[in-house]
């Protein structure tokens, strides 16, 4: 970031009030926009209904604000239930993918087998293919192994877009860790489970955590298979659930609704803060490689 | 080493192993899903029947099918409005966020949020902002005099695609101008000393050094972009679920209606189906935007 930070060397030339012309006015009404609806988010979801439903007084604060929402969607939902699931299938689609994807990149990049070129870009082709062509087919599968309504029909077919991104990020990753690290253990006597395990894994850990927190959001966020996959109330996961049972017919808790987007948000939001150096190289990096 | 123990070294042999688990799932649940989808979509399944072969009937069908034929143009619409904003946007971002400004990874941390938060989620957030009877903006204009009247964003077929390619924009900038913002910080800056000292200016700097240094990385960048944009389910299924009268049905959207509520997932295979070939002109875009790299890195063409 350095050699970016040094051509800006000369912006004392430019003076104060152009700048403020050409970038903060312009980098301001960025910022508003693209954060204006998690406030309205934040705001709604403190309303009271009487509040939300008046439209007299300033609607860009909340006069008294109410937990009634969160109440409502904590005791008078499957909301809780909704969160457990989500947990439960993207952690563990994480992790199965995770595992796969490590075997798989190490062995595209570093084993070098017979045919490894192609797989790589099998790998990549296979990140390009959407659910959106993959969810009707999919249903019938899931509908006969008969795992149609349960979690493991989200734990299965997620890693079907995470695999790829995880091992094409990984792939990028291990390319930069040099050979002759391994030439060394090799000459040592070391086998290649051993260098996997023992070299390698603990050099990739920072690609490790890029790539298992973008799978995890990406899990996190999906909508379509879950839509699709589940029907019970109490098997859906939070993006489902809010969409199709927080709304009655014509009658919309948009108190409620709002509660459980920004709840539902949080964890990755959270997440993402704690990590945003690796959700950054996670997303650029398998975009440049 | 024993015998076994070398044969397992070979890496003709533990390749393919370590590949097997990545390999099982991703033939199984994504090849073979691929393969049966085209295949569906020459039959009449329905859910709960298995289908019969019935040739290209579900083309013919979908040919003469007015209902498809707008969503097909509704996804070609949406695509090429959203991506073009996308990327003057996003581009437009990355440059302000490469600039020299206070607290600079705190505003390039809070810039993502809109696209790692859930998009269901944040598209109820535009639900309501676009709600006919208290939509925030109708507020806005209204006391500000410039409207007599709320505005149905979501409610008018022109109005409602409108709204849709908003929401969708909204999200997508941020991945563009994330993924440029790191294709910028690549450029040496030696290159810009030398242009300044040639005397060329702002404008010239841009168009001669900083498109054609990120042109790569826009193209894979922007094929992204539209892959996902041509291929959006979620914001339209919160938004209007395809109406106002189909207005903004995608092709996806009108996969699923009539496949998995419709329950004629023949149709709805075949709808997905026809999305490959446009699919597939984006990922040969990739490909040769990929290729591109090499010569723009200091390296030689092959």
């Amino acid at each position: 970031m350095a050699p970016a930070e040094r051509r800006e060397g000369m912006h004392y030339l430019e003076s104060l009030p152009r700048r403020w012309v050409t970038v903060y006015i312009p980098l301001l009404v960025f910022l508003f926009v693209l954060l204006f609806p998690f406030y309205w988010m934040v705001i709604t979801s403190f309303k009271s209904n009487a509040e939300l439903l008046s439209n007299g007084s300033n609607p860009f604060w909340v006069i008294e604000p109410t937990l009634d929402h969160f109440r409502k969607l904590f005791y008078g939902t499957s909301y809780p239930k909704w969160m457990w699931n989500t947990i439960i299938v993207s952690v563990t689609a994480t992790f199965v993918s995770l595992a796969a994807s490590v075997f798989a990149a190490y062995a595209i990049e570093r084993l070098r087998f017979k045919g490894s070129r192609q797989v790589g870009l099998a790998i990549f082709l296979a990140y390009l293919v959407p659910p959106s062509i993959l969810f009707i087919p999919l249903a019938m599968m899931v509908f006969q192994i008969g795992i149609f309504d349960t979690r493991w029909a989200l734990i299965l077919t997620y890693p079907t877009f995470l695999i790829p991104f995880c091992t094409w990020l990984l792939m990028g990753y291990f390319r930069s860790i040099p050979f002759e690290l391994e030439e060394c253990a090799l000459i040592d006597g070391a086998t290649r489970w051993q260098i996997l395990i023992k070299i390698i894994l603990p050099l990739a850990v920072p690609g490790l955590i890029s790539a298992g927190i973008f799978a995890f959001t990406l899990s996190w966020n999906e909508f379509l298979y879950a839509l699709t996959f589940i029907s019970a109330s109490e098997n859906k996961t939070v993006p489902v659930g809010v969409i199709t049972e927080l709304v009655e017919g014509d009658v919309y808790h948009w108190g409620a609704l709002m509660a459980g987007a920004l709840v539902g948000s949080l964890p990755v939001a959270v997440m993402y803060s704690f990590f945003v150096e690796y959700y950054v190289a996670g997303m650029t990096g398998a975009v440049k490689e | 080493m024993s015998a076994a123990s070398r044969f397992f070294d070979n890496r003709n042999v533990l390749g393919p192993l370590f590949m097997l688990p990545a390999a099982a799932l991703l033939l199984f649940f994504l090849t073979y899903p691929l393969g049966l989808g085209v295949w569906l979509g020459f039959t009449d399944a329905k859910i709960g029947r298995v289908g019969e072969w019935i040739g290209i009937e579900n083309y013919e069908f979908l040919v003469t099918d007015s209902v498809f034929r707008l969503s097909v143009f509704n996804t070609f619409l949406y695509t090429l409005v959203a991506s073009v904003f996308k990327f003057v946007l996003g581009l437009w971002l990355a440059l302000l966020l490469n600039k020299h400004i206070p607290f600079k990874s705190f505003v390039r941390a809070v810039v993502l949020l809109p696209f790692i938060v859930p998009t269901v989620l944040s598209a109820i957030a535009f639900w309501w902002i676009y709600d006919a009877q208290f939509s925030i903006v109708s507020w806005v204009l209204v006391k500000m005099g410039v409207m007599d009247h709320y505005i149905n964003f979501l409610g008018e077929p022109n109005l409602a695609r409108m709204s849709t390619i908003i929401a969708n924009v909204w999200r997508g900038v941020p991945f563009v101008a994330i993924c440029l913002l790191a294709g910028l910080q690549t450029i040496p800056p030696s290159m810009y000393e030398a242009a300044s000292i040639d005397g060329a200016t702002a404008f010239q700097q841009f168009r001669y050094i900083t498109l054609p240094m990120l042109s790569p990385i826009i193209a894979v960048v922007m094929t992204f972009s539209v892959l996902f944009t041509f291929t959006d389910f979620q914001l339209i299924w919160v938004l209007t679920r395809g109406g106002p009268i189909n207005a903004t049905h995608l092709m996806a959207t009108l996969s699923f209606q009539r496949a998995i509520p419709g329950g004629a997932l023949g149709e709805g295979a075949a709808i997905a189906t026809a999305m490959i070939p446009f699919l597939l002109a984006a990922i040969l875009f990739s490909y040769f935007g990929l290729q591109r790299r090499r010569w723009q890195q200091g390296g030689s063409d092959r």
